[in-house]
């Protein structure tokens, strides 16, 4: 009975130990293929994290394109707005050199104009009048002629460069000089540079007038060696004479008459009271 | 308290009222003028200038001769003189650079050219 018992004993451990064996191998081989998959599982992972790495690349990518896209744009406008300056610059340049150029021509016609009613004195006046158009317009050879109203002649008071006595009288309405006496309108030859001086027709004639009345005219013969023609200034200084020069030749003659007649007044009065 | 001191010796008073409007836009600059050559020696017998203009048509003492006089005089043989004239010539104008004068302006003047010639003899920025 009792091997009986052993046999049946010996034959469930054997089969036991069949089992636990193949439960063994299955074991190791799940422990394999666990292994395999982790090993899978790693290598996807890699592969997984190498994807999204171009992926971030990519974005950078974008990102940098559309920074560099803002700064072309950024640096466009820049450029535009240095254009703008530089052409903002250069007006502001030409506008000052215009600007002083204006600012020498007014000081050349308020020194004229202050020298012009700084005196009373007839000779003074005239010797101002010849210091302007030698000084400020650059004149060599020319006259001042005033028209002497009971004959209708224009007359030289003064000359430069060449005699008083040489300068012909003229009629009013006659000739060059007779013609801008009677119109008050300013003659001025065609070409400078070609001019030969002639003294019934000069280079340059300008009236003399308070408002519509000419008191007689400047004519121009002859200019400085270096000056070849006429600046915008001096036709401003001409058209400053043609008025500022009459009212002082016109204030200082009556100033003088006005002394001398007060002279002798002075005089009756002095010989009655004695 | 003015830097400069400039002397104008010029018998036209227009000339040296233009000279002077020219100059007054220079900062510190104190200015003196004469009538001819002989009222410019004066003046300079008793101030010291830093810079001198003159015309050379004057009566009783010309330009030139001042020119001349101004640069034989020790103290003022390195002072910068400026002649203004109507005479346009180049031997007028080597004339009065061989008697010492450092520019020679021909008339009619621009106020801008004064200025211009003062500043670079002056080293006025």
């Amino acid at each position: 009975m009792a091997t009986e018992d052993d046999k049946g004993l010996h034959s469930k451990a054997e089969e036991f130990l069949q089992a636990f064996k193949k439960g063994a191998e299955f074991t190791s081989e799940l422990m394999r293929e666990n292994e395999r998959l982790r090993y899978r599982v790693l290598q996807l992972e890699e592969s997984s994290r190498g994807t999204e790495g171009r992926s971030e690349a990519s974005e950078e990518s974008r990102r940098l394109a559309a920074r560099i896209a803002e700064l072309e744009r950024e640096k466009e406008e820049i450029l535009g707005r240095i254009q703008e300056v530089e052409e903002e610059n250069q007006d502001f340049a030409t506008r000052y050199v215009e600007i002083e150029q204006e600012n020498n021509n007014l000081a050349n016609l308020y020194i004229a104009s202050y020298q012009l009613h700084s005196t009373l004195d007839f000779r003074e006046v005239l010797q101002i009048i010849t210091e302007i158009i030698i000084n400020l317009i650059g004149a060599e050879e020319f006259a001042i002629m005033l028209l002497d109203e009971k004959t209708n002649d224009l007359q030289a008071v003064a000359t430069e460069g060449i005699e008083r006595e040489d300068v012909p009288p003229a009629k009013i309405g006659q000739g060059v000089i007779g013609e801008v006496a009677k119109s008050g309108e300013s003659y001025f030859v065609e070409d400078v540079e070609s001019y030969v001086s002639d003294l019934s027709s000069p280079m340059v004639c300008i009236p003399l007038q308070i408002k519509e009345h000419v008191i007689g005219v400047l004519v121009i013969y002859k200019l400085l060696q270096q000056k070849s023609k006429f600046d915008p200034v001096d036709y401003e200084l001409f058209t400053l004479l043609a008025g500022h020069a009459a009212t002082a030749i016109f204030s200082s003659r009556l100033y003088s008459d006005s002394e001398r007649k007060l002279s002798t007044i002075q005089g009756f009065l002095d010989l009655l009271t004695r | 308290m003015s830097e400069y001191k400039v002397l104008i010796v010029e018998d036209s008073p227009t000339m040296r009222q233009l000279i002077s409007f020219a100059l007054k836009r220079l900062r510190g600059i104190q200015i003196c003028e004469a009538n001819d050559g002989v009222d410019g020696l004066k003046k300079l017998s008793v101030e010291k200038f830093d810079l001198i203009f003159t015309d050379i048509n004057m009566p009783i003492m010309d330009g030139l001769k001042l020119v001349s006089l101004v640069r034989n005089d020790a103290s003022y043989k390195e002072t910068p003189i400026v002649v203004i004239t109507t005479e346009g010539a180049q031997e007028d104008r080597e004339r009065a650079l061989a008697l010492g004068a450092n520019d020679y302006i021909t008339k009619p003047i621009q106020p801008n050219r004064i200025l211009d010639v003062a500043k670079t003899l002056l080293k006025i920025a």
